[in-house]
């Protein structure tokens, strides 16, 4: 039975996809409810699949019979039961967002599913290959969910994601190409055994890391490759990118995780020192460009997406120290992330419609004007910079706990440093918000009472808010599900 | 024998060739359909790479037949076949998006879209 729910994981919501462009035929706005029973239907199948790891380990689904190596496996640890749970959550979130927020076309919930449907493909795939095919469904569905805004400006946005994304996913072909020459396999567990007798000293193993974690790195939009991100983000309708910004470089870090340790394991990174500190590079890196350059906007939102940018290196710094407290934080902080980056953009298309202000300027003094929206704001930024008991803090500790574990000095002094910098941005707004006389004129959107909020969209937003504080109390049950599954893959 | 390699191993300046001229012009060309042919040229490239990564000398056609071994590896051909597939419905979208930029823009230039949004 669980076999079934594994591979139903992406079945249901790649069949569910079909059905809004062929009910278009006769009815409109069907797309919702269909989006919405299958998402409350992928959310049930994810559970179930959660419980069933939790209480029986890992599960493996041998797709069409065909056993691994020579088939596609498809497997489900902790690590994978929690990604795959929050793209249920994630969805039905922003699904209550969007019943009033609009789009409301069909080909929007189709792309929506066609989206849930690559990301839980990600999730559970056993294959390198395989994560290459679901990996560019999940880029198409993107590109798709970033062009449905109305102006020009999303497609042009949608267009640089596209070619930036593809040479992304083809650097990371490129990699498995070199990875099958060197071994003869594309299935993960055998590969990590594989790449191992061949040597990690191998050019071919070397040049397939490099290929393979540059191509992940592009779509998880790490400093330098972030470029095609905050356009994507800023330019696409607030549902799309408080989707996008929530799950897609969330699951590819998630992928990039997934590869560090199931198919190079951490042998890997013990034996080749470089691979390991390039990585750390890149992330400490990204961690303070990214903070500097979100200090540097002066759109809200494309604030938020340089954030993003900024956040991540934190979470692949921590899966690049690899000891099990430090992938526990970056973990929970890829979760958490992910609940705290959506709400935000979900809030900040909120405080758009009412008051029209999308500018750090034009959030002066609407702390008193919009006190919900405003609070879940400032509630969720403050969660962002870290402040405990926030699930932001829990992470971040944690990671660095485990930085100072290994002994890599860099990352501790980075995470610390970067709380100050996130600080940096997300204090401005609140300055703004809370203490600054609204100087600026309202905006010609505000005149007339803004576009309606419907209560949907103000509960999610809410529920995200509280969810940025509560998950914290679920740590201890993450640290547990990834003891029981994950970490005798890093164990050292 | 490393000269001896790097004369027989044709192929390979082939694959260096396509990835680093598609490359070049996704990011060199101010024009956007030629982005998106640089994007396939790219792509090619990788594909000639998987292909000739199937290649053994005197191997036949991977169709089991009596005594027709050795074979060329069929895996590689199935992940072609596969990523040009993706392949395709990349450039679909790509060409649906740079149709819509054109009708609401009237350009294909990326300099002169620049210039718009600034305006």
């Amino acid at each position: 039975m669980s076999n079934q729910l594994i591979v139903s994981l992406v079945v249901l919501p790649i069949l569910a996809a079909a059905v809004p462009p062929l009910a278009s035929l006769r009815y409109d706005r069907v797309g919702w409810a269909v989006a919405t029973a299958t998402a409350l239907g992928h959310a049930a199948v994810a559970g179930a699949l959660a419980w069933t790891v939790w209480t029986d380990g890992v599960v493996r689904y041998a797709v069409g019979g065909f056993v691994a190596p020579y088939g596609i496996e498809l497997v489900a640890d902790g690590l994978t039961v929690l990604v795959a749970v929050l793209i249920s959550a994630v969805s039905l979130g922003v699904l209550a967002y969007a019943r009033h927020a609009g789009p409301h076309t069909n080909t929007f919930y189709s792309q929506f599913l066609l989206l849930v449907a690559g990301l839980s493909g990600m999730a559970v795939t056993g294959d390198v290959f395989n994560l290459y095919v679901f990996l560019e469904i999940t880029g198409i569905a993107s590109y798709g969910l970033v062009a449905s805004g109305p102006g020009g400006r999303s497609s042009v946005a949608a267009l640089k994601y596209l070619v930036v994304g593809t040479v992304g996913a083809s650097l990371y072909l490129l990699g498995v190409g070199y990875a099958l020459a060197a071994t003869g396999t594309l299935n993960m567990a055998d590969l990590s055994v594989k790449l191992a007798a061949v040597g990690y000293d191998s050019t071919l193993v070397l040049t397939a890391f490099g290929l393979i974690v540059a191509g992940l790195t592009v779509k998880v939009a790490l400093f330098p490759l972030h470029t095609w991100q905050p356009d994507a983000y800023a330019d696409s309708p607030d549902s799309a990118s408080a989707f996008i910004s929530a799950l897609v470089s969330t699951v590819s870090a998630y992928a990039l995780a997934r590869v560090l340790f199931s198919v190079f394991t951490v042998e890997f990174l013990v034996a080749v020192p470089v691979a390991r500190w390039a990585l750390v590079g890149v992330a400490c890196v990204s961690i303070v460009v990214g903070s500097v350059l979100a200090v540097a906007q002066s759109d809200v939102q494309r604030m938020l997406a340089y954030s993003s940018v900024s956040q991540f290196g934190l979470v692949i710094a921590g899966f690049a120290v690899a000891t099990p407290l430090a992938v526990v934080g970056a973990t929970v902080h890829l979760v958490g992330h992910a609940v705290m980056k959506g709400g935000l953009f979900a809030v900040t298309g909120i405080i758009e419609r009412r008051t029209g202000a999308s500018t750090v300027g034009g959030y002066a003094g609407l702390g008193g004007r919009e006190p919900v929206a405003a609070g879940v704001f400032a509630l969720l930024a403050l969660a962002m910079v870290g402040v405990p008991p926030a699930v932001g803090f829990v992470g971040k500790w944690y990671i660095v706990l485990g930085a100072v574990d290994a002994g890599v000095w860099p990352v501790v002094a980075v995470l610390l440093g970067s709380t100050l910098l996130t600080l940096a941005y997300f204090a401005r707004l609140g300055e703004r918000l809370y203490f600054a006389e609204p100087t600026i004129a309202p905006e010609p959107a505000a005149a007339d009472g803004g576009e309606s909020v419907s209560t949907a969209m103000t509960v999610t937003v809410v529920v995200a808010a509280v969810l940025a504080v509560g998950l914290t109390a679920a740590v201890p049950a993450v640290d547990q599900l990834l003891d029981q599954t994950v970490f005798e893959l890093i164990r050292q | 024998m490393t000269l001896d390699l790097l004369a027989t191993r044709y192929n390979y300046y082939a694959v260096a060739l396509l990835l680093g001229i598609g490359l070049y012009m996704l990011i060199e060309s101010a024009n956007l359909i030629k982005k998106v042919i640089g994007m396939n040229v790219f792509q090619t490239g990788i594909f000639l790479f998987l292909v000739t990564l199937a290649f053994r000398a005197g191997g036949n056609p991977p169709v089991v037949t009596e005594g027709a071994g050795p074979y060329v590896s069929p895996l590689p051909h199935v992940l072609v076949l596969t990523a040009i597939v993706v392949g395709v419905s990349l450039t679909a979208v790509a060409l649906a998006l740079v149709v819509r930029i054109y009708s609401k823009y009237g350009t294909l230039d990326e300099t002169t879209l620049d210039q718009l949004y600034h305006e």
